[in-house]
């Protein structure tokens, strides 16, 4: 079938004219194995397969193309003639690289063909190793040691090329042993001198990094050879070594080891004339700039003339990284470097440049806003960049510049940009302003009101999917600023009644935090029987049950309360008829005896005692407020929820039939009440069953929820004689006392219904929140303060209307309308106060954006590299101590550390200043913030001392060793250079 | 304001991350070829082992990311913890991923300096050049980068051992 004919297609092609050499031969040597003989004549070459795989119609044909050619591959690659192994592995590679497919299990084949004499024959097995090769997953890798070293050695058997493919593959395959083992061979590599081998000695920098960075051990052999490239006449040797110092200074977490190199680098960074080089050495200093604020003028001349000779934008774009990231303090070379964003940002015809240009402005961050705010209006266009990289970057600086004086103005465009823009840009805007609000318990925000208004205008954007944090936020702000609350249910009233939004589903989590809030702030709801309706309009089966029963269980909530509400206002109204001083002292008493209802209630009884005019105006707004209440209205809301809600209570869904059928058991229970034919407030007392109703509704809802510390459960201390871990058997003791049949359980249904049961139920029900109160008497410290000042709320304007009107108008309007704003902050008066937002302890919900991860400890590498430089005279022999050579430098150091004289030691500790400096801060900031929490605090913060102190003990121990090391050869270092 | 500061943060996050990685850092991640269909045409990854399923979702992922881009838009596209730069030349697209601080610009001038290099040798390249050669591509891309670092920037330089190769041949 395969005709060798085919092959003469094709001359040029060389595997074909391998085999067809290769065939005399192999027929000669090999008579005896029929079938590799039969694949050596007949062997397809790569071309053909290339050619098969092209012609193939479909995918499906070219998976059986596949399929055949890896048959023809795997009975191939086993036959003892080279070529043919060759061939067939060069077939797997092109395979293996091209179609993802698996290459590891000829490993072995790609290995057998490394000691070829063949040039040709040894790159095609080093190429299928270095596609596949990785010490993660090659068990042979340690069969290729000796290869390598064999190539490596400086011969003439062995072409450039090949040791060149060597290198590659110890770069791409370096396991740690194999570092080990070949780093003494990459010497020769690195220290020839040759003009021939100069492009070897490159690669050998390379790869020696790679074997450095697996195999820290080898420092002390390969470093002090890298260090002497960066001197070397070649300066292609002097460019790869440059390179393997800038991936060494940016990957060591701590780049202070490289800083006696910087002489070196200062000589590049004049002399060189070559772009790569340069802009290596720029991401070198960019590093050590702020270690050493000297090193800093000193590069910033250099720096500058090169930002405004150099025509290659490449390293003008490197220029201006490292001055905007690490040279911030010197204000003239910000300026030229501004200078320079301006026209990359101006280059109309090139977005790559706009959008580093973007980048760059970003880099500098708060430090220099007159920068941003110059830049503004290219900023600003940015934002409706037919590319969404360049918006998403001019967005972030447009968010990044948000400040408590322009947040106002700014958001409110950002929201009416997002409704015109695409889906996914809309979510960015809306998604940034989210995060830059919040941040920080809405740090930003002064307003509540328009906050809230903000949040309930995003989710009006049709494309908003921002449903998950629009909801926390709501809640979170429900609960943490009592201010905004009025405002809170007034939002979420709107976003309950508009029946568009149940058509999206990311915004059903919104919903359902719209529906928590309205039945738990519902006093604030101007009108609750709408409120009812909207929560029970036939379209809300489309969302999901757990919602649905939120829906629910704020039902629940209206309907008690408002008839709590209508009780109160028969009271009041009892109050007011009544009026006159002889009654006062019955009414009085008859106050004291009903429960009071409500905040304002229990003001509207204690005003009583002052002017009988006060008192009346009280009472008639008291009564204003809540005339919406009639016995018909309140008995219509009553039919209203039960014809909506008792087909849910047959619901499959568990959470909605529960619920469900809590909303008809009270609804029933207060049915069954005579409070119809109550007229006045002696009679809803001398009612005791409806005023015990009352009185447990009261209880069940009037406990305001609060945001809870994650820390909270552990400042509770265990009471004395409570044993936690006591075995709990003898609770089912207990439990038989009370007779838990099941059968009471499940007879939760309407028809079983018992007011007596309710009644039973009400006593224990009071009982915890009688106990709950009593434990709040006990531990004040651990709960919020529930005082409220209601009356306040209302000297607080509302900011926006409801819906701003969205126009249509064109989208660069308003970006003009943006350009006016200035987005600097300014120092304005608020107008008002900002509300009080809920702040627990540190660990509560804030975005942590302060908080200083502490760093790593070096690594590995960088110690090495520390001792290489201090060992600069003796070198360690090559071979045969490596492994235990990192053990001793440590010994060399911490004896070292024992001879350091005073002078060394101030040195040391003001370079621990800076961890001790923050530990301290970082301990009274939490000081700070638990101070209410003292008595158990001092137990913690003392252990929290104890730990930060030894750790920072431990940390200057280590400190004093490695500084000590540092600072032997690298003083006389520096201040050569800066002299 | 403060937004500028969770900005540096969100820098300062990225730069850590790569601490973490720590010694892999470097230079070039991957040099992607993708013809205008999605297929691979060349893959180099340095020192960053993906298996073959990993391989093909960020392949995949890159793919449809970068295509759908147009001319109008920056070279530039920042995916999972790395930056992808490329360069569209023809049917083909040159897709390089490098780490979050490499100069973005640089990268750029080392795809078209690929590109040149074998344009040189193959005259007037074209995807099927490559698909036929793809051995030689890999040499090229050998010389030039070695370990994420390039180290060879001169065309004749990048070409001799192979152009020895050729004539031993």
């Amino acid at each position: 079938m395969y005709r060798p004919e085919r092959r003469s297609e094709a001359p040029n092609s060389k595997p074909s004219a391998f085999s067809a050499a290769s065939m005399a031969a192999t027929a000669a040597i090999t008579t005896t194995s029929s079938p590799s003989l039969v694949d050596t004549l007949f062997q397809r070459s790569l071309d053909d397969v290339i050619r098969a795989l092209r012609s193939s119609p479909s995918s499906a044909s070219e998976e059986t193309v596949i399929s055949r050619a890896l048959d023809e591959i795997r009975r191939e690659i086993r036959s003892p003639d080279l070529d043919t192994k060759s061939v067939s592995l060069q077939k797997l590679t092109y395979l293996a690289s091209l179609h993802h497919l698996d290459l590891s299990w000829a490993a072995f084949h790609a290995l057998e063909l490394l000691p070829s004499p063949s040039l040709p024959h040894a790159r095609i097995g080093y190429l299928a190793a270095s596609l596949s090769f990785h010490p993660s997953s090659t068990e042979l890798l340690p069969l290729a040691t000796h290869q390598l070293r064999k190539h490596f050695a400086p011969s003439p058997a062995n072409p450039p090329a090949l040791a060149a493919s060597a290198l590659h593959l110890l770069a791409l395959a370096s396991s740690p042993d194999l570092g080990r083992h070949l780093a003494s061979d990459l010497l020769p590599l690195l220290s020839s001198q040759s003009a021939a081998s100069s492009s070897l000695r490159a690669k050998a920098v390379a790869t020696a990094l790679r074997t450095l960075a697996v195999c820290p051990d080898v420092a002390p052999v390969l470093f002090k050879p890298l260090v002497d490239c960066l001197s070397s006449s070649d300066p292609r040797t002097v460019s790869a070594a440059v390179g393997a110092f800038c991936e060494l200074a940016l990957a060591a977490p701590d780049p202070f080891p490289y800083l006696p190199l910087a002489p070196e680098f200062y000589r590049l960074l004049v002399d060189s004339r070559n772009n790569w080089v340069l802009i290596k050495v720029l991401k070198i200093f960019a590093r050590l700039a702020p270690l050493e604020p000297r090193l800093a003028s000193r590069i910033l001349d250099p720096i500058c003339q090169l930002l405004r000779r150099s025509h290659a934008k490449s390293l003008v774009f490197e220029c201006i990284r490292t001055i905007l990231s690490s040279l911030t303090d010197h204000e003239e070379a910000v300026r030229l470097a501004v200078d320079k964003v301006k026209e990359f940002l101006s280059s109309d015809d090139d977005p790559n440049l706009r959008y580093l240009g973007l980048r760059a402005l970003s880099m500098l961050g708060s430090a220099h806003p007159w920068v941003v705010e110059e830049s503004k209006e290219a900023v600003i266009k940015s934002l409706s960049d037919p590319d969404t990289n360049i918006r998403i970057e001019s967005l972030h600086l447009i968010v990044g510049m948000l400040c408590e004086s322009n947040v106002v103005e700014i958001c409110n465009l950002l929201n009416k940009y997002a409704m015109k823009s695409d889906p996914e840009f809309a979510n960015e805007i809306i998604g940034a302003m989210l995060v830059t609000c919040g941040k920080n318990l809405y740090e930003l925000i002064l307003d509540f009101d328009w906050y809230v208004a903000l949040l309930g205008e995003m989710v009006r954007n049709p494309h908003c999917a921002k449903g998950e944090e629009i909801e926390r936020q709501l809640v979170d702000i429900g609960l943490r600023v009592r201010d905004a609350r009025p405002e809170l249910v007034r939002v979420a009233r709107d976003l309950l009644i508009d029946p568009a939004l149940l058509g999206n589903p990311f915004l059903f989590r919104v919903l359902s935090a719209s529906a928590w809030v309205s039945g738990e702030y519902v006093e604030f709801s101007r009108n609750p029987v709408e409120l009812v309706e909207a929560l029970l309009q036939p379209r809300i089966n489309l969302l999901p049950s757990l919602i649905r029963a939120v829906y629910i269980q704020s039902v629940f909530k209206v309907m008690s309360f408002c008839f709590i509400s209508f009780i109160e206002q028969i009271q009041a109204v009892e109050l007011l008829s009544v009026g006159g001083s002889t009654q006062r002292s019955e009414k009085n008493g008859e106050q004291s005896d009903t429960v009071p209802l409500k905040t304002t209630e229990s003001n509207v009884s204690e005003g009583d005692h002052g002017d009988t005019t006060a008192d009346t105006v009280l009472l008639l707004d008291l009564i204003d407020k809540k005339t919406n209440f009639t016995r018909e209205s309140i008995s219509d809301l009553m039919n209203l929820i039960e014809t909506a809600v008792a087909p849910l209570s047959e619901c499959e869904e568990v959470e909605v039939q529960e619920r469900a059928r809590n909303v008809l058991g009270l609804l029933f229970t207060l049915r069954e009440t005579q409070f119809w034919n109550i007229e006045a407030a002696h009679e809803l007392k001398s009612d005791k069953e409806l005023s015990e109703i009352i009185e447990l509704l009261e209880a069940a809802f009037s406990e305001e929820l609060g945001p809870v510390s994650a820390n909270a459960q552990k400042r509770v201390s265990v009471p004395e004689g409570l044993n936690l871990n006591a075995n709990l058997s003898d609770l089912s003791k207990i439990l038989t006392d009370y007779d838990l049949t099941p059968s009471a359980s499940i007879s939760f249904s309407l028809q079983s219904y018992n007011p007596q049961e309710t009644k039973e139920d009400s006593v224990l029900a009071v009982e915890p929140s009688s106990l709950l109160a009593e434990h709040r008497k006990r531990h004040g410290l651990y709960y919020l303060s529930t005082h409220r000042d209601g009356d306040e709320l209302n000297d607080y304007p509302r900011a926006n209307e409801p819906l701003l009107p969205v126009d249509h108008g064109d989208a660069t309007e308003d970006l003009v309308k943006l350009t006016t704003p200035s987005l600097v902050p300014r120092k304005s008066k608020p107008t008002k106060p900002r509300p009080v937002v809920i702040r627990l302890d540190e660990g509560d919900g804030t975005s942590t954006s302060h908080l200083t991860t502490v760093k790593k400890s070096d690594n590995l590498l960088s110690e090495a590299i520390r001792g290489v430089l201090l060992e600069n005279e003796s070198q360690p022999s090559l071979s045969g101590k490596l492994d235990t050579s990192s053990k001793r430098r440590e010994n060399d150091a911490s004896d070292n550390s024992e001879l350091i004289s005073q002078q060394t030691e101030s040195v040391t500790l003001e370079h621990g200043n800076s961890s001790s400096r923050k530990s301290r801060q970082h301990r009274t900031h939490k000081e700070r913030n638990e101070s209410h929490f003292k008595n158990e605090d001092i137990e913690k913060s003392s252990r929290h001392s104890i730990k930060s102190s030894r750790q920072h003990r431990r940390h200057k121990h280590r400190q004093r060793g490695d500084v000590t090391a540092d600072i032997v050869p690298q003083t006389p270092a520096i201040q050569d250079f800066l002299l | 304001m403060l937004g500028g500061q969770l900005i540096s943060v969100l820098r300062r996050e990225i730069v850590e991350e790569g601490d973490e990685k720590g010694v892999n850092s470097m230079g070039i991640r991957f040099v992607l070829l993708v013809n205008k269909q999605g297929q691979t045409r060349l893959a180099q990854y340095y020192a960053e082992h993906l298996t073959l399923d990993e391989r093909r979702a960020l392949e995949g992922e890159i793919v449809r990311k970068c295509l759908a881009r147009t001319e109008q838009q920056c070279s530039f596209v920042e995916h999972r913890n790395y930056k992808i730069v490329y360069r569209r030349y023809a049917s083909l697209f040159f897709l390089v991923g490098v780490d979050n601080d490499e100069n973005e610009l640089a990268i750029l001038e080392f795809i078209h300096l690929f590109v040149e290099t074998m344009d040189r040798h193959f005259g007037n390249v074209c995807e099927l050049d490559i698909m036929f050669h793809l051995e030689k591509a890999h040499f090229m891309l050998e010389e030039m980068v070695m370990n994420g670092c390039i180290v060879e920037t001169s065309k004749s330089n990048i070409l001799a051992p192979i152009q020895l190769m050729e004539k031993a041949s």
